[in-house]
């Protein structure tokens, strides 16, 4: 777990604090996962009281974004962390502002669910639930590789974008082509196609998490570089 | 999943300075080295078992404001003092106050570690000898308690005989701290306790302030400014004799309401 000794420093106080953090952004992580679940369940059961329960939770995402700013804010005040130390903190305020972004994903999600569909309408839907699992495992994975800091892991996840980005193009052709069959179920249909463009965003911002994973453990900025480099910069 | 483990929790409470219990209270304490000022009229209140900082430029009076708290200004002939500084309500410049006494309840420590030339044993066992204490057992108990609160018994157990200028600086200096703990004051003053010693020894003693606190009130004096961000609850900047601010450490260090704390701390002047 301690791969980095992140909790060796001979301040006891200092390993709290960092213990402290690590925790509160998986919590936070932990929070989002159910909020994303919560709204693809919403719409896959037609559950308008799950998606008014997630548009509410949003701001517990948002206490959390806040908390966990002032304990980053707090540690370097007080302990002007250095080298592995710092990085873990440039990481971690950077990946609560992702995961902030993802719950307001979320939350627009669940708004679909607020909507009636009829049955031609709901086959739709299927595409779109297939879609928000799979960025919902991206979700679980990250946040699982960000844990152990486990490089490897967030390469994967790193890679899985691409797919998440194919799905969304099927989708959007799939919805155009319904939308020009029956003109009038064009703004139910937007809010469908706004809600798929929400998950193609979790995923890009799991790519995101990803990338601050290998600054965090390897110290390497790979952001903006291609594919290839990446991996070579996040093994090496 | 239970919801209610997922809601963050509130920011914590932060300390602030009106919830303590208060331990020495300054009142009005003018300050003078013959003609010249160099206190200019202190309030101050010093919360018990906290670590309490002083920080401010060369010159500004902090030092002299630690050395009020036991009187070391006493032994400076040039020097007076007007006001009253208050511990547990009983003012100290009271004439009737035992000096001695007081400077056993109100210990300190200073910049450059100074152990007697004598052995570790005799150097923490020094006040209590004073004290008339001979009974071996109790001298042996209490050196090893003191060593151990002064995080320096596992490594001079062994050689506990051994003259106190072979140790290191940093183990001099817990050593030095071992001895202030050893008559159990109840204020322990630190006037630069790290400023002579390496980054790692220095870590090692904040540490030890951070454990200490549970028993003692701390008052500490310090150049370092990220020094007091580390160790301290409070953190009182003073400047030019003035106290400008005093506030909870994490207010000082993320958000003074002085300007003149801004700039300190910030690195724009003194």
């Amino acid at each position: 777990m301690d791969k980095m000794n992140l909790t060796k420093h001979i301040s006891s106080q200092f390993n709290e604090e960092i213990e402290q953090v690590r925790n509160h952004v998986m919590a936070m992580g932990g929070l989002i996962e159910q909020q994303l679940a919560d709204a693809l369940n919403a719409i896959a059961s037609s559950d308008a009281d799950l998606a008014r329960q997630v548009i509410a939770n949003d701001e517990k995402v948002n206490d959390w974004e806040i908390k966990i700013d002032h304990e980053c804010t707090r540690i370097i005040a007080k302990r002007q962390p250095a080298a592995s130390d710092l990085r873990l903190i440039m990481a971690i305020i950077k990946t609560i502002s992702d995961l902030e972004r993802i719950g307001d994903e979320a939350e627009r999600i669940a708004k679909v669910a607020l909507e009636s569909f009829n049955s031609a309408q709901q086959d739709l839907l299927v595409n779109l639930d297939n879609m928000g699992r799979h960025v919902a495992q991206m979700l679980h994975d990250v946040l699982d590789a960000f844990a152990r800091m486990d490089v490897e892991a967030a390469l994967a996840v790193h890679r899985e974008d691409k797919k998440v980005d194919r799905e969304y193009e099927a989708i959007t052709r799939q919805l155009m082509t319904y939308m020009m069959e029956d003109p009038r179920s064009i703004p139910k249909i937007m809010n469908v196609l706004w809600s798929a463009r929400s998950m193609e965003r979790i995923g890009d911002r799991c790519k995101n998490v990803a990338e601050y994973i290998v600054f965090l453990v390897k110290g390497k900025d790979v952001r903006h570089s291609d594919d290839e480099k990446l991996e070579q910069d996040a093994r090496s | 999943m239970n919801q209610d483990k997922l809601t963050a929790p509130p920011v914590e409470n932060e300390l602030k300075l009106s919830d303590e219990k208060i331990k020495l209270q300054v009142n009005d304490l003018k300050l003078y080295y013959a003609d010249s000022l160099a206190l200019k009229s202190v309030n101050m209140t010093i919360p018990e078992k906290r670590v309490t900082a002083f920080i401010g430029p060369s010159g500004c009076g902090k030092s002299t404001l630690l050395r009020c708290f036991n009187r070391m200004n006493d032994l400076v002939d040039i020097c007076r003092i007007e006001g009253q500084i208050l511990m547990d309500g009983q003012n100290i410049y009271d004439p009737k106050i035992d000096v001695a006494e007081l400077r056993r309840q109100v210990g300190m420590v200073f910049q450059k570690p100074n152990p007697f030339p004598k052995s570790i044993y005799e150097n923490v066992a020094y006040g209590l000898r004073l004290q008339g204490v001979k009974d071996k057992r109790i001298l042996d108990e209490v050196v090893e308690t003191s060593l151990k609160g002064a995080a320096l018994w596992n490594e001079v157990k062994d050689r506990l005989h051994d003259n106190a200028f072979g140790l290191s600086g940093g183990q001099q200096q817990r050593l030095v701290i071992a001895r202030a703990i050893a008559i159990e004051p109840e204020v322990l003053l630190l006037d630069e306790p790290a400023s002579a010693l390496d980054p790692i020894s220095t870590l090692k003693i904040e540490e030890l302030i951070y454990e200490l606190k549970d028993k003692y009130t701390i008052v500490i004096v310090t150049h370092n400014m990220q020094q007091a961000a580390r160790v301290s609850d409070y953190t009182a900047f003073m400047y030019m004799g003035d106290l400008i601010e005093f506030d909870a450490t994490n207010k000082m260090f993320t958000n003074p309401s002085q300007q003149q704390t801004e700039d300190y701390i910030t690195g724009r002047f003194g």
